[in-house]
């Protein structure tokens, strides 16, 4: 059984290419469903990054004609940039991906969940079933045992990160919106995901404030009321589009005298900027604009890529186990036909001396049995192990012919 | 006895420390080697202290070196119950090598006393120097505090690399061992007035240490002084501590 994988990725095609075949989920299943009746097994992965057909077929030809098609049904001009790969690339190559070695943002989190859907949408048998599960126990491996996930990736994971820095746990802390626009959203959505609340959101028009309380269960104020909260709040999640500044030093100062010293965090999204920067030499004051966060956000990239050659390491391991199994398939046929000739022989062998045995009790009947049986498990032990040992080292076929040859089963194939 | 236990519990004391200066290169390895190390190292120093109170007719450490000794347990048995996890990895830089090296100097400085001294001056030695023992490790903390805070506002490069403790955890925690040591430390110092002990340098500075300590607590509660102020006294109290070199001057 061979292992064809025929896909298009970020690497060679551009998003009004990738947009125009990819598929949601229960698309993905019927397609890989369709397919897997043409050819056995299949798993199709679409994510915003990569379109992905994963097949295993007795003929890899067929096998990738039937998966190209499928792609190029879809988007004629993809055949320049799609790829095609087999056997132990296909493996390392959907293990790198599970890993998030092969993502824009290398070790990112999400694609993990989404090679475990696709799997579990797809039309599996025991090849891709084998595949599909160690791809996933690769990603796992290569998260745990390597730094590759921890680092923040986005500004928003960056700003919560920094606010953990100064709080450890976020739970129960309030965060002040100061702004009502998508991107102060995404950042606050960060630091609920880490348990954080948002108390209050403050917009120059209150409308537009409430609008976005409301989904977050939180109260609505005006700019010229932030001082109020500002006492309570622990972080200020800025992005507004003024061209002053929103906070200023002498407004957190009046705060600052009723916070009895507990620390404040401001994260500035603006630009222009919202926070006056003097803010961040006040004592227990914590600020962050747009470019600070940018600078960690690179940082970390970088210290993921490093992490990355270790992450390698670890999913080219994966795949070279997964070689020696899918190896170790050519001589599985040999070896179950080499055991049902032995049965066989012995069978026939109890039954021709039964005359001999008919006089035997029971339980003499079954140490005959038994006897016999271990005989040809210890004579077939050593043959079989061998054959297995071959078939990782690749020369599996050979030695799985030669038996078919000594034995007589060629018949059986 | 006691000199064959002393040794195991320098080296294990000894590797630690190296330990948690590898933690800048290998983290992950780094740290669970120095933990090891810091449980090792205290088991054995326990089994020392206990040898050498066996041997003694009394309570041994009122010598200087016996009481470095006893300052040094103290202050791992604490890092042990309080920071001696992944998280505080960069506290354990900060109190394992001093440790190691209070510990060599108590070693090679003298022996514990033979004949021992009666009930009082081990409640009072034992209070006083678990005291000394907590502030020290309250300092540890408070210099990481100031040392992460420093980074946190000049947005320095590998922020989230070192992986610290929290600046909120930083200071609730060197807050409640200055609570336990001070506590453990007035008890200390009053028993040694209640027997009559003379007013001398070393006792101004402990009452001195005392009313640092003593002030910090007072103003975080009631004026909110918390962070960095919180952290400059703490550092302040132990530097008058560690200056009139009260552990041993106090009862040596």
């Amino acid at each position: 059984m061979r292992v064809t994988l025929v896909g298009v990725s970020h690497h060679g095609a551009e998003v009004e290419l990738r947009e125009r075949v990819a598929m949601r989920l229960e698309e993905a299943g019927s397609v890989a469903s369709a397919l897997a009746a043409d050819c056995g097994e299949a798993v199709c992965l679409s994510t915003c990054n990569r379109t992905e057909l994963y097949v295993a077929h007795e003929d890899d030809v067929d096998a990738q004609a039937a998966a190209r098609s499928v792609l190029l049904e879809r988007e004629p001009e993809l055949a320049s940039a799609l790829y095609r790969l087999h056997d132990e690339a296909a493996a390392l190559h959907l293990f790198r991906v599970a890993a998030g070695l092969d993502s824009l943002v290398p070790g990112e989190g999400e694609i993990l969940g989404q090679v475990r859907a696709a799997f579990e949408a797809g039309a599996t048998g025991a090849v891709l079933d084998r595949l599909f599960r160690q791809a996933l126990y690769a990603g796992r491996k290569a998260r745990t045992q390597t730094a590759i996930g921890e680092s923040p990736s986005s500004v928003s994971a960056a700003a919560a990160a920094l606010a953990q820095q100064v709080f450890g746990d976020l739970r129960g802390r309030r965060i002040l919106l100061v702004g009502a626009g998508k991107v102060s959203e995404q950042a606050a959505r960060n630091l609920l995901t880490r348990g954080a609340e948002i108390a209050v959101v403050a917009n120059r028009t209150v409308d537009r404030a409430s609008e976005l309380a409301e989904r977050f269960g939180s109260a609505a104020l005006p700019l010229e009321r932030i001082e109020d909260e500002l006492v309570r709040a622990d972080v200020v999640v800025s992005s507004t589009s003024a061209s002053d500044f929103v906070l200023t030093r002498a407004q957190v100062e009046r705060a600052l005298r009723v916070r009895r010293g507990r620390p404040l965090f401001l994260i500035d999204l603006a630009v222009p900027r919202d926070v006056d920067p003097a803010i961040n030499e006040l004592d227990g004051c914590y600020l962050y604009d747009i470019d600070d966060l940018e600078a960690v956000v690179a940082e970390s990239l970088g210290a993921r890529r490093r992490e990355a050659a270790s992450a390698e390491t670890i999913v080219a391991a994966e795949a070279e186990q997964f070689r020696s199994w899918q190896a170790s398939l050519d001589v599985v046929p040999a070896i179950a036909s080499l055991r049902a000739r032995a049965e066989e022989i012995r069978r026939g062998e109890l039954e021709k001396a039964e005359a001999r045995l008919g006089a035997l009790s029971d339980d003499e009947r079954k140490a005959v049995e038994s006897v016999t049986a271990q005989i040809v498990n210890k004579l077939l032990h050593l043959p079989t192990v061998r054959m297995k040992l071959a078939a990782a080292a690749a020369d599996g076929v050979v030695y799985a012919d030669a038996v078919r040859h000594l034995f007589g089963l060629e018949d059986e194939r | 006895m006691a000199e064959l236990l002393f040794w195991p519990a320098l080296i294990a004391y000894g590797e630690a420390a190296v330990a948690y200066v590898g933690v800048l290169r290998r983290p992950a390895l780094a740290t669970r080697l120095a933990i090891w190390g810091v449980r090792i190292g205290w088991l054995a120093q326990t089994a020392l202290l206990i040898a050498e109170v066996l041997r003694a007719d009394g309570f041994p450490w009122s010598s200087w070196a016996g009481a470095l000794n006893l300052f040094v347990w103290f202050v791992v048995g604490a890092y042990l119950i309080w920071g001696c996890s992944p998280r505080y990895r960069l506290l354990g830089l900060a109190v394992m090598p001093a440790a190691a090296v209070l510990f060599a100097i108590a070693g090679f400085g003298g022996s514990a006393a033979d004949d021992g001294s009666g009930l009082f001056v081990a409640i009072h030695v034992g209070l006083v120097v678990a005291g000394f023992a907590g502030f020290g490790l309250a300092a540890a903390l408070a210099g990481l505090y100031l040392w992460q805070e420093r980074r946190l506002k000049q947005r320095s490069a590998g922020l989230l690399r070192m992986g610290p403790p929290s600046l909120v955890t930083l200071d609730g925690l060197a807050a409640r061992v200055t609570v336990f040591s001070l506590g453990s430390f007035t008890a200390g110092i009053a028993l040694g007035f209640a027997r009559g002990h003379e007013l001398d340098l070393a006792v101004a500075g402990a009452v001195a240490a005392w009313l640092v300590f003593g002030s910090a607590l007072l103003l975080r509660r009631e004026l909110g002084w918390r962070g960095k102020r919180a952290a400059y006294l703490t550092l302040a109290g132990f530097a008058l501590v560690a200056l009139l070199g009260l552990p041993a001057g106090h009862l040596g």
